[in-house]
């Protein structure tokens, strides 16, 4: 059977990656995908497992996470376009009315 | 879908099929009858109050094991519900005042309620992770709700930035316990623990994760940074609400999952939850002082009191104490729900129009504009410090003495010398509303001003009779843990 440790590492580097984008990007949208990034990791990580125990727990929970993410999308994206409309940027450096 | 599976169910899907009820309605009539949505919303709490005093002293399990009808989901079911309605209550004279008139806002709080609910009865690492989302994404919208003010956007977007990133370290930590035992069950992952069929490193990397990922929704530090902002950016009558339903919904999913799967690796987390609990107790008490926004002290004070409820939770690997230790962190919550609602809705009721009026120095001369507000407010700010009288008192009394039971004498010690330095600030609102000269306005919204003598009484009452209250959440046992 293909070794379950190297999709795990994938995944993990998949998900240190989205870590550092979050902390480390300014831009909205590149933040929501780098927690797009970690999400996905996760679901390699369940599709693995699902594959070495031999039982469907873990693609099944793929599907709920793939409904939920979009949903998680949908309500950022408006969240950022109502930050845009105000004002015309969405660079997090520019948040700053919340001392913090 | 049989019979069981409905009962057990049925606050949530009440509390569901009225929202998307309300939805509709508000959009035909909510123009011509503005008290239409919040009186609904208040009737289908109640409705969903009574399904779940209907369920005390039942146990079932439904939908294959995936919901769980225990004293521990009753006790949180009820829990959620009462601070639902007074979030309602406070909602309602808020919005007309600061000119928000979307009744999704009531709405959207349904919505979070009912993942709140689903989260206290989760029996499976689905429903926890689906229940943390259905709690979470409406309170990023409320939390955005005034969204003509910056400080409303920003907290949202914040909020929303960081709850998705714990969500995503709670789903990557669900995917290892998944991968660690075979199953998602929390009583199957239980099982597959007793008989040592588990990777035990990929379990402890799990429930690492996991307590990240859950630390981030109680604000437990280092995982506190988004609490000040959010607290202080979104309306007051959701933070008031948030600062209680979320904290709980948290607190409820880590309790239920770390007592029921990871007490075989107790020796490995105990230290952690040391660390942590001592860390937020002390980060959160010492930066409160040093705040001069009473929204920004209240959010560092519930991070501080997430400290403490994390200290009954220290001694979760020890069977002896298990039950006692879930006991007195539902007390705790039940006395932190009522102080804090509280203290939020005397704040909602000193708040200005322009969203100003919410800095300590405003509430100078307080005791003399609206005498019967700032007494509630000294009941409060005694409760959340701890002294005797008021149901606070209690609340630390049943952790420290559970901290000791665990062996954790060092940890009540520190529980112990941060509520002296939180006498500090705590005492500060009181001294400035009764010994400092100057005019606070208070609005006289009568439904905000009910609301708080109410809880200060409770607070009062219910601390003569704490033995009552702590046999209920000596009841919210959580079946097989």
């Amino acid at each position: 059977m293909f070794p379950v440790i190297y999709p795990i590492i994938l995944a993990v580097i998949l998900f240190s990656l989205g870590v550092a984008g979050v902390l480390l990007r300014k831009n909205a949208i590149v933040i929501l995908m780098s927690l797009e990034l970690m999400f996905n990791a996760a679901n390699l990580v369940f599709i693995t497992f699902a594959n070495y125990h031999q039982n469907l727990d873990g693609q099944v929970f793929i599907i709920f996470i793939m409904v939920t993410a979009a949903a998680e999308v949908a309500v950022g994206l408006a969240l950022i376009v109502n930050i845009f409309r105000a004002k015309k940027t969405i660079s997090i450096d520019e948040m700053h009315s919340l001392k913090g | 879908m049989t019979l069981i599976d409905f009962n057990s169910i049925l606050p949530v899907i009440l509390l569901v099929v009225w929202a998307l009820v309300m939805l509709l309605l508000d959009v035909w009539f909510g123009k011509r009858v503005p008290l239409l949505t919040p009186v609904m919303a208040v009737a289908g709490l109640v409705l969903s109050l009574a399904a779940s005093l209907y369920q005390i002293g039942q146990q079932a399990s439904a939908f294959n094991g995936m919901i769980r009808v225990d004293g521990f989901s009753i006790f949180l079911n009820n829990l959620f519900a009462l601070s639902g309605i007074v979030a309602i209550g406070l909602g309602y004279d808020y919005l007309k005042r600061v000119g928000i008139s979307e009744g999704e806002y009531y709405v959207l709080l349904l919505f979070s309620i009912s993942g709140m609910m689903l989260m206290g009865s989760a029996g499976d690492l689905i429903i926890v992770f689906l229940s943390l989302e259905l709690l979470s994404i409406p309170l990023y919208v409320l939390a955005g709700i005034d969204h003509k003010r910056d400080a409303s956007r920003e907290a949202s977007l914040k909020y929303f930035l960081l709850g998705t990133m714990a969500s995503a370290f709670v789903l990557f930590g669900i995917a290892f316990v998944y991968g660690a035992a075979g199953t998602t069950s929390l009583y199957g992952i239980t099982e597959a623990v007793s008989q040592g069929k588990v990777q035990q490193f990929l379990l402890i990397c799990g429930s690492a994760l996991l307590l990240a990922g859950f630390g981030f929704k109680v604000a437990a530090v280092p995982f506190h940074s988004w609490t000040p902002d959010v607290y202080h950016g979104s309306p007051s009558s959701v933070t008031a609400f948030m600062s209680v339903g979320a904290k709980a919904a948290g607190f409820a999913a880590l309790i239920r999952v770390f007592s029921l799967n990871f007490t075989a690796i107790a020796i490995e987390l105990t230290p952690l939850f040391w660390v942590l609990s001592a860390l937020t107790m002390i980060v959160g008490n010492v930066v409160a002082v040093a705040q001069t926004n009473l929204k920004r002290m209240l959010a560092y004070s519930s991070i501080a009191h997430a400290g403490y409820i994390l200290m009954a939770f220290v001694g979760f690997g020890d069977a002896a104490v298990r039950q006692n230790s879930i006991a007195s962190a539902l007390f705790y919550l039940a006395a932190y729900a009522l102080t804090s609602l509280g203290a939020w809705s005397v704040l909602v009721a000193v708040e200005q129009q322009d969203g100003s009026g919410n800095e300590i120095s405003d509430l100078a001369g307080l005791g003399k504009t609206a005498p019967s507000l700032a007494a509630a407010m000294v009941v409060f700010m005694l409760s959340f410090t701890g002294i005797p009288l008021t149901l606070g008192f209690w609340g630390k009394f049943y952790l420290f003495r559970t901290a000791i039971e665990g062996g954790f004498t060092y940890l009540a010690v520190a529980g112990l010398l941060t509520s002296l330095v939180s006498v500090f600030y705590y005492l500060r609102v009181v001294v400035k509303m009764y010994f400092q000269p100057g005019e606070a306005l208070a609005h006289k919204g009568r439904l905000t001003s009910l609301i708080a003598t109410i809880l200060a009484i409770l607070v009062v009452g219910l601390a003569f009779v704490p033995g009552y209250l702590f046999n209920l959440a000596a009841a919210g046992l959580i079946a097989g843990a």
